[in-house]
């Protein structure tokens, strides 16, 4: 038996690892993967409080995240390989421009 | 006991490999860490007892989303990430605001909360069938209309990733 707390405290430390992640990679793909990295933590709590209150529901609702998550993948790395063919470079920081 | 030990076990696995995720300079190196993530996560799920979230987290995030990434790496061919002043900034500011904010969420939840209630495995049958009687019943809209949206994403893909020569040209061939 595993309390609840435990899941949302792994929940917790993923998110605040995707965040960290966020701020301090420099490259956008790492970036991207750290926002990946904080759904998948919250899809945790999620599950973990299906379970909890023994509804459903938040599976589904792990689901309809999962496919903004797939979605949001699809366009962002398109977005990537747009940014890249203009730019030649992955850093974030080069990237200051709307225009060229 | 022994789902504890399952589920620590796991989680360590877990938090190794986002922390390997932030450390690595190399993005390659981040993906494939992030896929360990993703698929101790799914041990996870199926000791909440949501085997049909498990399939599903192996099958779109590990395996569909993460080939997606790890394509896009080796298109690009990234290589090492290079330090940069705004990335300082960061680290000096972030980190320690983030590690703040992470020790009080935690510590809130296992002190501050009546959270002490445990979770028994396969109390609640997540099975598929029951989800799909749930997505197609209650939540029959909004699942229609994650069709619209995933299909919005394959054409936004498709123009971004697109060069722009071969869209003037197709724009021509329509003209002419």
């Amino acid at each position: 038996m595993v309390p609840l707390s435990y899941y949302l405290v792994l929940s917790g430390i993923l998110f605040v690892c995707g965040v960290l992640g966020f701020l301090i990679k420099r490259n956008i793909i790492t970036i991207f993967m750290s926002i990946e990295l904080m759904l998948n933590g919250v899809n945790l709590s999620f599950v973990a409080f299906a379970a909890h209150w023994q509804a459903l529901s938040g599976q589904v609702f792990v689901f309809f995240v999962m496919v903004v998550a797939a979605a949001e993948a699809a366009v962002g790395l398109a977005i990537i390989i747009a940014v890249y063919r203009t730019r030649e470079t992955l850093n974030v920081d080069r990237v200051n421009l709307l225009k060229l | 006991m022994f789902h504890l030990i399952l589920f620590l076990f796991f989680g360590v696995i877990c938090v190794a490999g986002a922390v390997n995720l932030l450390v690595q300079s190399h993005p390659i190196n981040s993906a494939l860490s992030l896929i360990a993530v993703m698929a101790s996560l799914a041990v996870e799920y199926l000791l909440l007892g949501a085997e049909f979230v498990a399939a599903v987290q192996v099958i779109v995030y590990a395996g569909a989303i993460m080939v997606l990434f790890v394509i896009t790496i080796m298109l690009l061919n990234a290589g090492k990430e290079e330090r940069s002043k705004g990335s300082r900034v960061a680290i000096l500011i972030g980190v320690p605001g983030v590690l703040i904010g992470g020790v009080l969420v935690a510590w809130t939840l296992l002190y501050r909360s009546n959270m002490q209630a445990t979770v028994p495995i396969g109390a609640l049958p997540g099975d598929p069938a029951d989800i799909a009687r749930l997505l197609f019943h209650n939540f029959l809209l909004p699942f229609e209309v994650t069709s619209v949206l995933i299909l919005i994403a394959i054409m936004g893909a498709v123009v971004l990733a697109s060069r722009p020569e071969a869209v003037a040209r197709a724009a021509r061939k329509d003209e002419g």
